[in-house]
């Protein structure tokens, strides 16, 4: 069988991706995805200890959870980086620095 | 080497490569249809972790609906944005880029390092789990267990959930609205 130190590898390295796309990237919609790539990597993680929980089946309820939490962020997410859009004309996190007045 | 072990390396391997892609890719859309590729196959480690519910709602939720939205959103956000990341002839590795490389592959070695340490395989309660046959086998069917959960034991975080989707439905339509007041 896969251990479990198996499994957390590879969301240690899906975890770094999200990082590292979250700190370079100059487009917002590409931060969303590194964020959505670190969610993924949590997700990956309580369902792989999810497997030795039979009967509450804890990790798996929570991985459903922090699923619909992820898209619930992904819409007000991408409704903000439209307003942004509509007010800069860019979405590069690094050119929006002013505020409202 | 058993076929699951295979299966597991090989859906490893895509999900890994993929990302790395999506991350390192200069076309937009190119990442955003790797994307897909990511996430289709963490969904087959989730059936391989013997989550087949989970894997199945990943697809729906994050392949229906959020890349589709990702999609939208990038549709939306105009052609500007395309030319400017076309335009943008850097070279392959910036100082900035050093900078991210460098904190990313950082943390990865700790938590390399901290896995390893762990040796999550031989905590107590999972020792105890696999004692008392409180594992799920691969011929179980979870989907009804998650089901009963979930109108019992997990029953507030349940209403937690819908409450805070409404929300955020609410709070992203009142966003998106016409007008210069948003």
């Amino acid at each position: 069988m896969i251990s479990l130190t198996d499994f957390m590898i590879v969301g240690a390295g899906l975890f770094c991706i999200g990082l590292f796309m979250i700190v370079t990237k100059h487009n917002a919609i590409q931060v969303l995805m590194g964020i959505e790539l670190m969610l993924n990597a949590a997700i990956l993680n309580l369902v792989a200890f999810g497997k030795y929980d039979r009967v509450n089946n804890g990790g798996q309820m929570f991985a459903l959870f922090a699923i619909v939490l992820a898209a619930a962020t992904t819409a007000v997410a991408l409704a903000i980086i439209l307003n942004v859009y509509k007010r800069y004309k860019t979405i590069d996190p690094g050119k929006i620095d002013s505020l409202k007045d | 080497m058993s076929l699951v072990q295979m299966l597991f390396y090989v859906m490893a391997f895509i999900a890994l490569a993929s990302a790395l892609f999506v991350a390192s890719t200069k076309n937009l859309v190119r990442s955003i249809f790797m994307f897909f590729i990511t996430l289709f196959a963490l969904a087959g480690l989730y059936v391989l972790a013997l989550a087949d519910f989970v894997a199945i709602t990943q697809i729906v939720i994050y392949v229906g609906g959020i890349l589709v939205l990702i999609l939208f959103a990038f549709m939306l956000s105009g052609k500007q944005n395309l030319n400017y990341i076309a335009g943008q002839q850097t070279p392959f590795i910036s100082i900035n880029k050093i900078a991210g490389l460098f904190l990313a592959g950082l943390f990865w070695v700790v938590l390399i390092n901290l896995i390893f340490k762990a040796d999550a395989g031989n905590l107590e309660w999972i020792k105890k789990s696999v004692q008392y046959k409180n594992e799920i086998q691969p011929n179980a069917a979870m989907t009804e267990n998650i089901g009963v959960n979930l109108m019992t034991r997990y029953l507030l975080p349940f209403e937690a959930v819908s409450i805070l989707l409404m929300i955020a439905l609410i709070g992203a339509a009142h966003l998106s609205r016409k007008g210069d007041t948003a």
